[in-house]
């Protein structure tokens, strides 16, 4: 293992953050608040609790969801992404390093990036409303596992992206979407029956429900299958990260 | 075999085809000796880069064996690429990194621990020590490529690959390259360089390959390559100018300058019978006076333009 190179990629990719320290931590600070004054204090105020807990309390996990699934794709589609479009990559490609180590040097420094992101915004949600996370342990497993789970899939989008464009495709026609859709600020229950059913092909919807849970006790589906969807979803990007590699993918003609 | 025998690049039927169908290599033999610089020199779209991205790791290979240092590409990879530093034609840099980071990355990138003194040497060896806070936006061309250099060198490669080092770089800024290159020769870096100015692989290669349309098409010595391709132009000054050559003279197939006063004469420098003698004594017979000689001979680019066409 070259840990001296994962560590080399997995720095300059937090540098590249922290050159940009407004855009990284400050805009979501302020459009967290900016969804708590209309969701929670303007809007909220006017719907009644949720399984016991305020609306505004109640969209707490899903905002982070929403947060943690747009940025982990953006900064890790974006920080493969833009070697290959500057030329850069070359040095990495002739690098002793192996697919695994790239892998883990890329997806691990930006779903660093989206943890610490949606600790901010829990932080920032605290001073709106009152929070109670009843299995803290559970909460940091869904949100570490979903951020290396859609980090890797937007490394999948790097990869595969031939211009920037479609590197803003799929997390602005898909993933933006399915979060809003995915019971982020209501709970499926609220839906109608066929609705309801609709939505359970939503992949979001289990992170959603599963996260909320760490926060409530309560949710839209049993835990256990939100954990394992998640779970599924990972493998599946392995398997494509693997063939991706395997095959030189738009890396290696 | 000892050390000085065999080759550190072997590369043996090599060929590439890219998804586009496009065959950039088509069984390429290659053998770079230890300690020598080679420069591999060809027409655009030759297959030079092509050649060079298979070895560092850049492209897969169709088919073929490249061995470096003995050991497979593919394989060994770690092994085989900790022993290389490339320097790619374009020059890419992360534009808003500093050098000094830069070339720190490049150096943890090839599993090497830190070592500030070793980056502050390759940094004052390629003039770039007064630029190490400088973010790589603010350097000039030459800079830029002196930072590839720096970049390619900060894990002390035994092995360098330069991919037409000085194209865009002006003359000055060449010459200092050429001695840099130099200097690592001296140091034991075996180099490999590819190149459009025959001017270069003249002034630096001990040996010369010469690649068109995938193939290779020669390898020499420079020297002999100079020695058994090179021809040799004789111009004589003449005293009065003639209108036209006398006909005495037509088996000598000279040629006469628009101004009458010049006959220059192509003969091959290695050939048995230069045929100098015989045409000295042919003018002199013809009653033609000359006031000056000179003889030139032929550059490695007239040669390389020869090569290339007989090639077509």
């Amino acid at each position: 293992m070259n840990h001296r190179a994962i560590w080399a990629i997995y720095r300059q990719e937090m540098a590249r953050a922290f050159r940009t320290l407004l855009q990284s931590i400050v805009s979501p600070v302020i459009s967290t608040s900016l969804y708590f004054v209309v969701f929670g204090a303007a809007i909220g105020s006017r719907i009644e609790e949720i399984d016991g807990v305020s609306y505004g309390s109640f969209i707490v996990p899903g905002l982070i969801m929403l947060s943690l699934l747009t940025h982990s794709i953006s900064n890790a589609s974006f920080g493969i992404y833009f070697p290959r479009f500057t030329g850069t990559i070359y040095e990495i490609l002739s690098a002793p390093v192996s697919y695994v180590e790239i892998v883990l040097a890329y997806v691990g420094a930006a779903a660093t990036k989206s943890i610490i992101l949606g600790l901010i915004i829990l932080a920032t949600a605290g001073l709106f409303v009152p929070l109670q996370i009843e299995h803290p342990v559970w909460m940091l497993l869904f949100l570490v596992l979903t951020a290396a789970t859609f980090s890797l899939f937007g490394f999948i989008i790097g990869i595969w992206a031939d211009g920037f464009e479609k590197l803003q495709l799929v997390p602005l026609l898909i993933i933006t979407p399915l979060t809003f859709l995915g019971g982020s600020f209501y709970s499926i229950d609220m839906l109608p029956p066929a609705w309801r059913t609709v939505t359970l092909f939503n992949p979001v919807v289990y992170l959603v429900s599963g996260f909320r849970w760490s926060f409530f006790g309560a949710s839209d589906v049993g835990m256990g299958v939100s954990l394992a969807m998640t779970v599924v979803f990972l493998a599946l990007c392995m398997a494509v990260v693997a063939w991706m590699f395997r095959t030189g993918y738009r890396l290696r003609p | 075999m000892s050390p000085r025998m065999q080759p550190v690049i072997s590369i043996s039927n090599l060929s590439k085809r890219y998804a586009s169908g496009f065959e950039a290599l088509k069984g390429v033999d290659l053998d770079v000796r230890p300690g020598e610089i080679f420069a591999l020199l060809g027409p655009n779209g030759a297959g030079k880069t092509t050649l060079i991205s298979i070895v560092c790791g850049l492209v897969n290979r169709t088919g073929g064996e490249v061995l470096v240092d003995g050991l497979d590409i593919e394989r060994d990879y770690r092994k085989v690429r900790s022993m290389i530093g490339l320097v790619p034609q374009e020059l890419t840099t992360d534009t808003f990194e500093t050098v000094w980071k830069t070339v720190t990355f490049s150096r943890g990138l090839f599993g090497r621990p830190a070592n500030p003194d070793f980056v502050e040497k390759v940094l004052r060896t390629l003039s770039l020590w007064d630029k190490r806070n400088s973010k790589l936006m603010e350097l000039s061309g030459g800079m830029k490529r002196r930072l590839m250099i720096a970049k390619a060198l900060s894990h002390e490669p035994r092995i360098l690959f330069l991919d037409e080092p000085t194209a865009g770089v002006d003359v000055e800024l060449r010459r200092d390259m050429w001695e840099m290159v130099r200097g690592l020769k001296d140091s034991g870096v075996t180099i490999i360089l590819t190149t459009h100015y025959i001017e270069e692989a003249e002034e630096m290669a001990d040996r010369i390959g010469v690649i068109n349309q995938g193939r290779i098409v020669l390898v020499e010595e420079k020297a002999e390559l100079m020695r058994k391709l090179g021809r040799k132009e004789l111009t004589l000054q003449l005293r009065d100018p003639i209108e036209r050559i006398p006909e005495s003279l037509a088996a000598h197939n000279l040629a006469l300058s628009e101004a009458g006063d010049e006959l220059t004469y192509v003969y091959d420098s290695q050939g048995d019978r230069t045929g100098i003698t015989r045409l000295l004594k042919d003018i002199d017979a013809a009653g033609i006076g000359f006031s000056d000689l000179s003889t030139r001979q032929s550059t490695l680019e007239e040669i390389f333009v020869n090569l290339v066409r007989e090639g077509r």
